[in-house]
Parts: C-alpha cells; sequence; structure tokens
C-alpha cells in the first residue's frame, strides 16, 4: 500500500479539489492520499467530494490555518 | 452511472470562461461526468492561442481591467485557463464545439483546438447530453 502526498498549500478554487481526484484517480484500492493545503473552504469540501466518490475519510485535521485530509482509495 | 453536468459556454469573456471551467472541474473531481458546449463567442476561446484571450466581461477599459484582473488573480493562485483545461481533460470532462458557429464565422477545424474537441455538432447533441444530466447551466 502506497501512500500519496499531494501538497495544495497557497492554491485556490478548485485546485485543492481537483489535485485530490488527480491523485485519488492515480491511487490503486488501499492507497492512502494525504493533501495538504490552505484554502479555507476545500477543508470542507474534499470531505464532501470523499463521501460523493464512495472513498474512506481517515482523518482531518487543521493547525494554524494549515489543513491536512488523509483518504483511503 | 455517475451525475452529469453538461454546461454551454456561449460567452467568450475570460471571468465567464473560468466560471464554466471551475464549476466543470469541481464536478469531475466529484466525480460526476462533465460535458462543455462551446458556441457562439465561447467557442473562440477554442481556437488556437485564444482560450485566454477573452475581455473581462465588466470594466475591461480595452484591456487595463483585465490586466489588473489577471494580477490579482495570480496573486491568489488562481490557476491559468490552460492548466484548468488540461486539467479537465485530465479528469475525462467532453468538449463539443457548435457546428453552426463555425459556419456563420467562417471557423474551420484546423483553426481550432481540434486535439481538445470530441464532437462537432449542433442542438440534438447538446440535448441528448442535457437530458441525462442532473446539472446544465448556460454561461452567458
Amino acid at each position: 500500500m502506497a501512500e500519496i502526498k499531494v501538497d495544495c498549500k497557497g492554491e485556490t478554487c478548485p485546485v485543492p479539489l481537483v489535485e485530490t481526484r488527480k491523485a485519488l484517480r492515480k491511487a490503486k484500492e488501499g492507497d492512502i492520499v494525504e493533501v495538504v493545503g490552505t484554502h479555507p473552504a476545500s477543508q470542507k469540501e474534499i470531505p464532501m467530494a470523499v463521501k460523493a466518490l464512495g472513498m474512506e475519510l481517515i482523518d482531518v485535521q487543521e493547525n494554524d490555518g494549515v489543513w491536512t485530509i488523509r483518504i483511503k482509495r | 452511472m455517475a451525475d452529469k453536468a453538461t454546461i454551454i459556454v456561449h460567452s467568450g469573456d475570460m471571468d465567464k470562461v473560468y466560471s464554466a471551467f471551475i464549476i466543470a472541474n469541481g464536478a469531475l473531481a466529484m466525480g460526476m461526468d462533465v460535458s462543455l458546449f462551446f458556441t457562439f463567442w465561447g467557442l473562440q476561446r477554442l481556437k488556437k492561442g485564444g482560450l485566454d484571450k477573452g475581455p473581462l466581461s465588466k470594466m475591461n477599459m480595452l484591456g487595463l481591467g483585465k490586466w489588473m484582473v489577471k494580477r490579482k488573480m495570480k496573486k491568489a493562485g488562481v490557476a491559468s485557463l490552460e492548466r484548468m483545461m488540461q486539467d479537465f481533460k485530465e479528469l475525462g470532462g467532453k468538449i463539443l464545439a457548435c457546428d453552426m458557429t463555425m459556419e456563420i464565422m467562417g471557423i474551420k477545424k484546423e483553426d481550432l483546438r481540434e486535439d481538445l474537441i470530441a464532437d462537432y455538432c449542433g442542438v440534438g447533441t447538446y440535448l441528448n447530453e442535457a437530458r441525462e444530466s442532473t446539472i446544465t447551466l448556460f454561461i452567458s
């Protein structure tokens, strides 16, 4: 199982969402995708996309305006 | 079958083409299928080298307003239209070109970015796509 990291710090709508989707498409079943970013709305919207895609949201953490979202494909 | 969004891009204004691609790429990212139907002024943006050549829909001021907005967008980290187009294609989005507009405006296939375009078609194709879509928008 691989862990794929995506850095979207400083990127704005819709890039964090799009980069998350691109990484999830490349991931294999069971892989973990970790997205780090600063765009506030994406912190809520990436979990919405994960739900719509029927994948598993592992956790969402936020520290000083930087969030980290972990998703299992 | 995935949900689908079908968007008519009638305007060629830079800010409105941005709106179309932001919605389209967001929908693709959330697992939907997306078709963009480029017609009239929108079709001009599919000409070679034409994607970001549209004016600002308001306060363009002979390009000064556009230049100012582009500078602010860059500062805010907004992706270029070209990058949005590449992401759109990578996530499986479909581009349709209106063949009537091509005829009226004397645009030939070779004037357009043929590598991006899935089909050259008319209203029947749009309706066939739209009737199976949960979202359809007209960007004017």
